[in-house]
């Protein structure tokens, strides 16, 4: 029962924090200067027909009139109409979640197999010249943001040495024959090999970009966790029952050693989804960042909130199946 | 023929001070050996370096390690470790970290039965339950099933010694086995392991600083000071008549309990004296050798 | 069970820590006194277009015109002019931006750990509510808000970026607040503030230096990531953000437009990181 206590808990905080971050975005985009229904009409257009424009979308109502309406809308599923596109917010966002779902979780792979080689092979290889080599490539990863990677492995793997694509999530001369916007996923299972290799050369660079910072964290806290993991008793009798070293370090220590990890690449995973923004700029990749950042430029009010709301939702509800799977991992903490 | 035969082991912190100088020991098939000695003496360092598990921070500087034959310092590594995986294990001194946390007691035990000796898994469990029953261990299906964190203290510690008697081990080096313990489970567990030992036909390289528990477990002992032996004999004729004056003023400094006015006898310090005079003869001997 | 370290680990862990230390100061001494002296050492006007000069590369390619050490880009201006330049407005949002960051998270953070009580409770649901919006989102909004330019810049790094400062030091303020000579100092009659500022500051200190060299750092790279989207600077004024998103149009064909401000950043940002760790090895007690 106290179980159900903490979760119930947890839902009040961030029912408070999501309704924070409504509040705060829609009260700061409406401070905007320059508005949006005069950039969307042609020059011609009269005071009237910018009036009735507003009076249309509302913007000509007192600003906590506006919260109320947009608040009632949203309860009801209805998150408003873009201005830019005249569709509704909830369409256009879903439609580009999955492209940001698909790259974010691609990059968390990439970046847990990483950061788990770099810690265990600096761990297998102690005090020699390898684990120096590991850390020093850790401190440059985690120096640089994931814009810098970015650009680097544009120059890199997109110019020098031209293997991946650098924009885009897809060829455009192939036929999608896709039901929904998981192209990742769907070419997996409607086993399209050819349409998956292609997608997967779009996305492995805006995926590794965002993937190095997070792979660095990984590593080193890993690594260090490993450290003291191995000194501990049942690690040095795990050794006298006649397990090789990285058996050792595999079974005994590493489960151990990855729980404390856990929370913190929670909430760096976070920090990763924001990165999306601008990698998805970088790498003109069709997904939730590229439109935000276009939905700014534009000053499309309802998108702007929609999107801005849809990320704090991703975030908190990456930040609440941490902190479950944490508890379902410690046994010491699911017998209470 | 000695199962296992220490010879002329020294032991040093890696570019620093000797820890073991020049030890000797002998330990029978189905021998009980006791290794005394104040803290900081040397003896876990022995059962380590006997395991293969001295810590990174020390190197051993010369000697021999026979176990059945074959010197063990001299093999590679993963054939060390094999070797004393295979016919050694250990009973260590604290049961709340000898254990790990994520994994339940079933495979803790089972475990080297199954991976490195090749039993199937319903063998290794059966084997698991009828140790557990021999140190006495109530509803061992339970306790298999269960993790560390809930068996208490005495319990792990039957567990840990059940589990280095699983793979049926030539040696295993009891590593102070019931000094974490309280006083009123010390007892118990030590007649386990007594008993456990007598019916296996094991032998035991019992670590411990208490002159008592070394009164009824072992055959032979062996005082260690400052790394050195200083006494090896016969447990019967130790407590009979020590020949080393540190010996004797351990035994001296044993509290009796059928008589308590006596008071508490450290060690006098002119036999600290007489013995660290011995360590510096030996020092200076091994810096001109 | 600590094992004994031998003594040439820790020899070398400190030597290592100098090396890091000093490249990094080195680099951004360098720029500091590259973007000062900049008007004057530059080779070129950096603003000065010359379309039959366009996309020349750098000096050691044949062909190129000397004088443009590092090649033009598309509308002819040299390259290294518009690096050094933009050096100016790197380093004015680096140290401005970050200092001014520092002391409101600081601030923040400090009454936040130390005071508790309903302050702390304000402070951390509105750090809660703002790691909830994604950084480079947050400050794009905030640019689009207060319109471009280098105030803009400053204020909305300061906005985005406070919660790292005011988490880290509201730790450290609690652990701190908890410790014995905290109490001592009540005990002999300080007030909450006077023990706040005389006491717990000064152990704090060394971590908010550490923030702050990292802060600078970040500072660069937003400023270089909003100019990547146009909403930087009003003026023409080169910035190293600008010039990567005009390279990365031409990275086909015009390589050097691209490299050498990403270079350059690279550099700074990884040299302000480092400065960062390397004073925090300085003033981790273990290895003094």
């Amino acid at each position: 029962m106290p179980f159900l206590r903490i979760l119930l808990l947890r839902l009040l905080t961030t029912a408070i924090t999501l309704a924070g971050v409504a509040v705060i975005v829609f009260f700061v985009i409406r401070v905007v200067p320059g508005n949006p229904i005069a950039m969307m009409l042609p020059p011609g257009a009269t005071e009237a027909d910018i009036a009735r424009l507003s009076a249309l979308y509302g913007l000509d109502k007192p600003l906590v009139a506006q919260f109320g309406i947009w608040l009632a809308g949203v309860v009801q599923g209805d998150f408003g109409t873009s201005i830019t596109t005249r569709q509704p917010v909830l369409d256009l966002v879903l439609g580009r979640l999955p492209a940001t779902l698909e790259l974010s979780i691609m990059a968390l792979v990439m970046a847990c197999l990483l950061g788990g080689v770099a810690a265990l092979t600096g761990t297998r290889f102690r005090g020699g010249r390898t684990e120096g080599a590991i850390d020093v490539a850790n401190g440059m990863a985690l120096s640089v943001p994931d814009f810098l990677w970015g650009l680097v492995l544009i120059l890199l793997f997109g110019v020098l040495v031209p293997v991946f694509h650098i924009s885009g999530r897809v060829t455009p001369s192939m036929d999608l024959p896709f039901a929904t916007n998981f192209y990742l996923f769907e070419s997996l299972i409607r086993l399209r090999f050819d349409l998956w290799a292609d997608i997967v050369a779009h996305m492995f660079m805006p995926a590794l970009a965002l993937a190095i910072p997070l792979a660095a964290i990984i590593g080193q806290l890993l690594k260090q966790s490993l450290k003291e993991t191995m000194n501990l008793d049942y690690v040095t009798l795990a050794r006298t029952k006649g397990y090789g070293e990285s058996r050792v370090i595999l079974r005994e220590a590493l489960r151990n050693a990855a729980l404390p990890t856990l929370t913190l690449v929670g909430v760096q995973f976070t920090f990763l989804i924001g990165g999306t923004v601008i990698i998805e700029r970088l790498f003109s990749y069709e997904g939730l960042g590229n439109m935000a950042i276009d939905a700014v430029i534009n000053r499309d009010l309802p998108l702007i909130q929609g999107i801005v709301i849809l990320f704090a939702v991703i975030f908190t509800a990456v930040n609440l199946i941490v902190d479950l799977l944490y508890t379902v991992l410690n046994p010491r903490l699911r017998h209470g | 023929m000695s199962f296992l035969s220490i010879r002329n082991l020294s032991v040093r912190l890696k570019k620093g001070p000797p820890l073991l100088r020049r030890v000797s020991l002998e330990v029978a098939a189905g021998e009980v050996r006791g290794l005394v000695g104040e803290s900081g003496a040397g003896k876990s360092m022995i059962g380590k370096a006997v395991l293969g598990i001295l810590p990174p921070s020390v190197e051993v500087t010369e000697g021999e390690i026979l176990l059945d034959g074959v010197d063990l310092l001299r093999l590679p590594i993963a054939e060390r470790r094999r070797r004393i995986g295979a016919s050694a294990a250990l009973i260590p001194q604290d049961p709340l970290t000898a254990l790990n946390p994520s994994h339940r007691i079933g495979p803790q035990i089972t475990d080297r039965l199954v991976d490195i000796l090749g039993w199937t898994r319903a063998d290794a469990e059966a084997r698991a339950r009828a140790l557990l029953a021999e140190v006495q261990i109530p509803d061992p299906d339970r306790v298999l099933r269960s993790y560390p964190h809930e068996l208490s203290g005495g319990m792990r510690q039957r567990v840990l010694i059940a589990s280095a008697f699983a793979a049926e081990p030539k040696l295993i080096v009891a590593d102070e086995p019931t000094t974490a313990l309280d006083v009123t489970v010390q007892k118990q567990i030590l007649k386990l392991i007594a008993g456990m030992q007598a019916r296996h036909g094991t032998a035991l390289l019992f670590v411990t600083h208490d002159l008592g528990v070394v009164s009824k477990v072992c055959q032979k002992l062996s005082v260690l000071y400052a790394g050195m032996v200083v006494e090896d004999t016969s447990v019967a004729d130790f407590f009979a008549a020590p020949r080393h004056p540190y010996s004797a003023a351990l035994l001296a400094a044993t509290p009796k309990y059928t008589d308590p006015s006596a008071g508490l006898q450290p060690v006098p310090d002119t036999v600290i004296a007489t013995v660290q005079a011995e360590v510096a003869a030996f020092d200076r001997g091994t810096a001109r050798g | 069970m600590a094992e004994a370290k031998p003594i040439d680990g820790r020899s070398l862990i400190r030597r290592r820590a100098g090396a890091r230390l000093w490249l990094s100061a080195g680099w951004l001494t360098l720029l500091c006194a590259v973007a000062l002296l900049a008007p004057w050492i530059a080779p070129k006007d950096p603003l000065a277009q010359d379309l039959f000069l366009g996309r020349l590369p750098p000096f050691w390619v044949q062909g190129t015109e000397p004088g443009y050490w590092l090649g033009t880009d598309s509308l002819g201006r040299d390259v290294l002019s518009r690096i050094l330049h933009g050096a100016r407005v790197a380093l004015a949002v680096a140290l401005v931006a970050g200092t001014i960051t520092c002391l409101v998270g600081a601030t923040l953070g400090l009454m936040a750990g130390f005071l508790r009580g309903w302050v702390d409770m304000v402070i951390s649901r509105l750090i809660d509510i703002w790691m909830a919006f994604p950084p480079v989102l947050f400050s794009i909004l905030l640019i689009a808000v207060l319109g471009p330019g280098l105030w803009s810049i400053i204020i909305a790094i300061v906005v985005i970026d406070w919660t790292r400062f005011a988490r880290v030091i509201r730790a450290e303020a609690m652990a701190q607040g908890a410790m014995d000579y905290v109490a001592s100092a009540r005990v002999a009659g300080r007030g909450r503030i006077g023990t706040m500022l005389r006491e717990i500051l000064p152990n704090v200190l060394p971590t908010i230096v550490v923030l702050l060299t990292l802060e600078m750092g970040i500072a660069v790279i937003v400023e270089a990531i909003l100019s990547f989207v146009n909403l930087s600077i009003s003026t023409d004024d080169p910035t190293w953000g600008g010039m990567i998103a005009e390279g990365r149009t031409s990275v086909h064909q015009a390589w050097w437009v691209l490299v050498f401000p990403l270079i350059t950043l690279f550099l700074t940002v990884l040299s302000f990181s480092q400065l960062g760790e390397g004073l925090k090895d300085r003033f981790d007690p273990v290895l003094r």
